[in-house]
């Protein structure tokens, strides 16, 4: 059917029918036919990605008052935005205090997941030795992924509220008289919430990395005496490290630029990079907003840069 | 293997079971909570058991018009899903070429997938922003907007989706036989007949894993679709949306509906992979059979 419409289309097309025989079939040069394949992918990145970005960029240099933009070159998104850090000195100004809270989230989030994501795939690469069981196990890891995020916030309820379970659970054994305040809508559910939703970013690198390690190295690292935890340290771990350096990058950039987790889990009373570019969207500040996004961008790529250092990202894939 | 497993599988199996209790455990409480009698509250003990809050949904009683989110959410993931399956499908051939600006489609692509959520969607919010100024100032006054779901809306989510699709037909063609086509060239197919009959049937099964991250991702985008879907909104939005202001079990009935449908599709997806993988094996390889 296909090579019918085909060969109407163009009859050129398909040898060994009569018009081809007669004449050389036109072939498209190769690399005509590369553009086609992968321009339309690019036009979708062009027009909602890179563009866009640039707008952000440009944006964030125009001026602005309370109901619109004025495309007219001005510093103040970012004046606003910088306003009295100097004049605070030695203390830190609003987007400071910001940033930095932003980086802590970031640093435990990220150091939790690192921790859970190892063991997790190292188990998975490691200790299932059926590739029957280590496709099931990893798709059960996989399927939460498949499903939304609000609803796996909004799962936390039932257990740490006022009067969810783990309270009434605390409350009922007399560990505790009154219920825990800190439990939800703080900075430990953000950070609950955010491992929760994200480890899975961690897990699916290191055990690409783990899967590929030859299983005798292992072994000649036993048999030439070595513990188990050198192992782990002078061959898992230096093997492994692509993924963890990937698995890291994703984590961190989710969370520098989260606002929708820290929004619900922190109550909307918890300020993160994110939720200020929102915040000023919704005043419909918009350079101020692109100002921000502006300093998000710098301080992503920094820490993007500084991680890629360590390991060749296109040779991983 | 009359050898035994050493201490550390099992404390590793222990670790493994308590993230997976973690991962599922407070999804599994919402969906039994969204069967609360009608007095039910937010949090156990239930209070009954009915389908109160699930049939109240459906009534449109709420405080947003689901319904129309509904369809307009099913609308976006479907046809989400099908540009990212055909998009990627047809870079991921080009990729196994050498071609200019290869290196830029990949960074994109990467980039596309690390940049903050919020940045790419108040970018394109922009975007749409000033195409409207120009509009009005140029050809039309009374221009409303070229913001929309098809719109930005479509556009923001492929940014999500297309990322995860490419990678996923780096992964097939890294193990993929090439000596498979030049058998089909050497027999006089045609490149396309090539794709047809050979690449496609063998790549299917990973397909179909595109058109589930496709269709999923956009099921249950949010961040990107926060500034930039327009004056609509989709269901994740709504439900968000509720976060802040619903006492009752409404919301949890809303996140087990949401969910039903993400299951049935991984269910759907998952059930095709298999049976196509099932197949392959079953058919796929006639070595050894000899000529009879």
């Amino acid at each position: 059917m296909s090579e019918e419409v085909l060969q109407q289309a163009s009859p050129g097309l398909i040898p060994g029918s009569g018009t081809a025989r007669a004449a050389k079939p036109t072939r498209l040069s190769p690399s005509f036919v590369s553009w086609l394949q992968a321009g339309p992918m690019m036009l979708v990145f062009l027009a909602f990605f890179l563009i866009p970005l640039v707008f952000v960029v440009i944006v964030s240099f125009w001026d602005y008052n309370e109901y619109q933009l004025l495309p007219a070159f001005s510093g103040r998104g970012y004046t606003d935005t910088f306003e009295g850090c100097i004049a605070q000195l030695p203390d830190l100004c609003t987007i400071g205090k910001t940033y930095l809270k932003t980086l802590k989230l970031c640093f435990m989030v990220w150091a939790i997941t690192l921790f859970i994501g190892f063991w997790v795939a190292y188990f998975l690469a490691f200790h299932v030795k059926s590739k029957t069981w280590q496709m099931g196990l990893s798709l059960l890891c996989t399927i939460p992924f498949w499903t939304s995020n609000v609803i796996r916030m909004i799962a936390w309820i039932p257990l740490l509220g006022r009067n969810g379970l783990v309270n009434s659970g605390l409350v009922k054994t007399g560990v505790i008289n009154h219920p825990l305040e800190w439990l939800l809508f703080s900075e430990f559910s953000v950070v609950l919430a955010l491992v929760h939703l994200f480890t899975f970013f961690m897990v699916v690198p290191i055990f690409n990395s783990m899967i590929r390690i030859d299983k005798s190295l292992i072994e000649a690292a036993y048999d030439a005496g070595a513990s188990g935890f050198q192992t782990l340290v002078n061959v898992v771990i230096p093997l492994a490290k692509p993924g963890i350096v990937i698995g890291s990058i994703f984590v961190i950039t989710i969370v520098m630029g989260d606002f929708i987790t820290i929004g619900v889990m922190g109550g909307q009373q918890i300020a993160a990079a994110g939720k200020i570019i929102e915040t000023r969207v919704n005043a419909l500040q918009f350079p101020a907003a692109a100002a921000n996004a502006v300093i998000l961008l710098i301080i992503t790529f920094l820490i993007i840069t500084m991680m890629s250092r360590i390991v060749d990202i296109k040779k991983e894939l | 293997m009359k050898e035994g497993r050493p201490r550390s599988f099992y404390v590793l199996a222990v670790f493994f079971a308590a993230y997976v209790l973690f991962l599922y455990g407070p999804m599994i409480a919402i969906y039994v909570l969204s069967f609360q009698g009608p007095q039910g509250g937010l949090t156990f003990p239930m209070n009954g058991v009915s389908t109160f809050w699930i049939a109240k949904l459906f009534q449109g009683t709420g405080i947003v018009d689901l319904g129309a989110a509904f369809r307009r959410s099913l609308l976006l993931g479907i046809i989400v899903m099908i540009v990212t399956v055909v998009l990627s499908v047809a870079a991921g051939m080009a990729f196994r070429r050498k071609f200019r600006a290869q290196s830029i489609l990949f960074y994109s692509a990467i980039a596309s997938l690390i940049v903050p959520s919020i940045i790419t969607s108040l970018g394109i919010s922009l975007e749409f922003r000033i195409i409207d100024d120009l509009i009005k100032a140029h050809w039309n006054e009374n221009f409303e907007t070229s913001m929309g779901l098809l719109t930005s809306g479509l556009g923001a989510h492929l940014t999500w989706t297309l990322p995860f699709g490419l990678l996923i037909m780096f992964a097939i063609f890294n193990r993929f036989d090439p000596r498979l086509e030049e058998a089909a060239r050497d027999l006089g197919a045609t490149p396309w007949q090539t794709f047809r009959h050979v690449v496609l049937p063998i790549i299917l099964p990973s397909v179909i894993g595109i058109g589930l991250f496709g269709f999923t991702l956009s099921w249950d985008e949010l961040a990107r679709s926060s500034q930039a879907i327009g004056a609509v909104n989709t269901l994740p939005l709504d439900l968000q949306g509720l976060t802040t202001t619903v006492t009752n079990p409404d919301i949890y009935a809303l996140g087990t509906v949401i969910s039903a449908v993400s299951f049935t599709v991984i269910a759907l997806a998952l059930g095709t992979i298999h049976v196509l993988n099932k197949r392959q094996a079953a058919k796929g390889s006639d070595a050894g059979q000899g000529l009879v």
